[in-house]
């Protein structure tokens, strides 16, 4: 009895533990294995996302977000290039697919770009998007 | 019945006059867009693109896409 007592109290405290780690947890989850420079640049509205499925610099580029922009688009288009082929598409295609929804994914307050080019900044309703974005 | 006639005459050879001024207006105008055509070899490539990505295209790979963005999260 006693030792079901024990565990019972180690099973709480467990639990208090758990719920003292999860706002720690949570915060990062939104952006899971994103570079702190880049989720950094992004709340701070330096790049945004385009309608091509690529990341944008909103102002004046300067050499370390442009490497950091490269970086990323590097790396996005080689997954693209990598997807497209399967699902019978063309890179231009894919990557556009994944811009519907990565524009559609963004905060309020981040920016993204129109189907005309213009950098917004996403507001609580839905965003902007090129009209041949799935719903 | 004469007059008629003579009216359809007329107006046969008169619409063969157009035809031949639109024949005539054709062989330049496709002379003329010739030499356009070949001035400029890129642009069209880019606007095929664009038309190539129709909404049909993009509802099918919207699924793909979607898992694609959650196993690179790092990058999106």
């Amino acid at each position: 009895m006693g030792r079901i007592m024990i565990s019972v109290k180690n099973m709480g405290f467990g639990l208090m533990v758990a719920a003292l780690a999860l706002p720690l947890v949570a915060t990062p989850a939104m952006a899971q294995g994103r570079d702190p420079a880049y989720a950094a640049a992004r709340a701070a509205g330096q790049v945004g996302e385009m309608p091509t499925g690529f990341l944008g610099i909103v102002g004046s580029p300067t050499p370390d977000l442009k490497r950091m922009v490269d970086d990323i688009n590097i790396r996005r288009k080689a997954v693209y290039a990598e997807r497209a082929p399967g699902q019978h598409a063309t890179l231009e295609q894919y990557a556009f697919t994944i811009g519907c929804q990565l524009i559609a994914q963004t905060l309020p307050g981040e920016k993204y770009q129109s189907p005309e080019g213009q950098w917004l900044i996403r507001g609580n309703g839905a965003a902007t998007r090129d009209a041949r974005c799935p719903a | 019945m004469m007059l008629l006639t003579q009216m359809i005459h007329a107006k046969s050879f008169r619409g063969l006059k157009v035809v031949s001024q639109g024949l005539v207006l054709g062989a330049m105008a496709s002379a003329l867009s010739g030499c356009i055509t070949v001035q400029a070899p890129d642009k069209p490539i880019v606007i095929e693109l664009n038309i190539a990505i129709t909404q049909d295209v993009t509802y099918r790979l919207a699924p793909d896409a979607a898992k694609t963005i959650q196993n690179n999260q790092g990058i999106f």
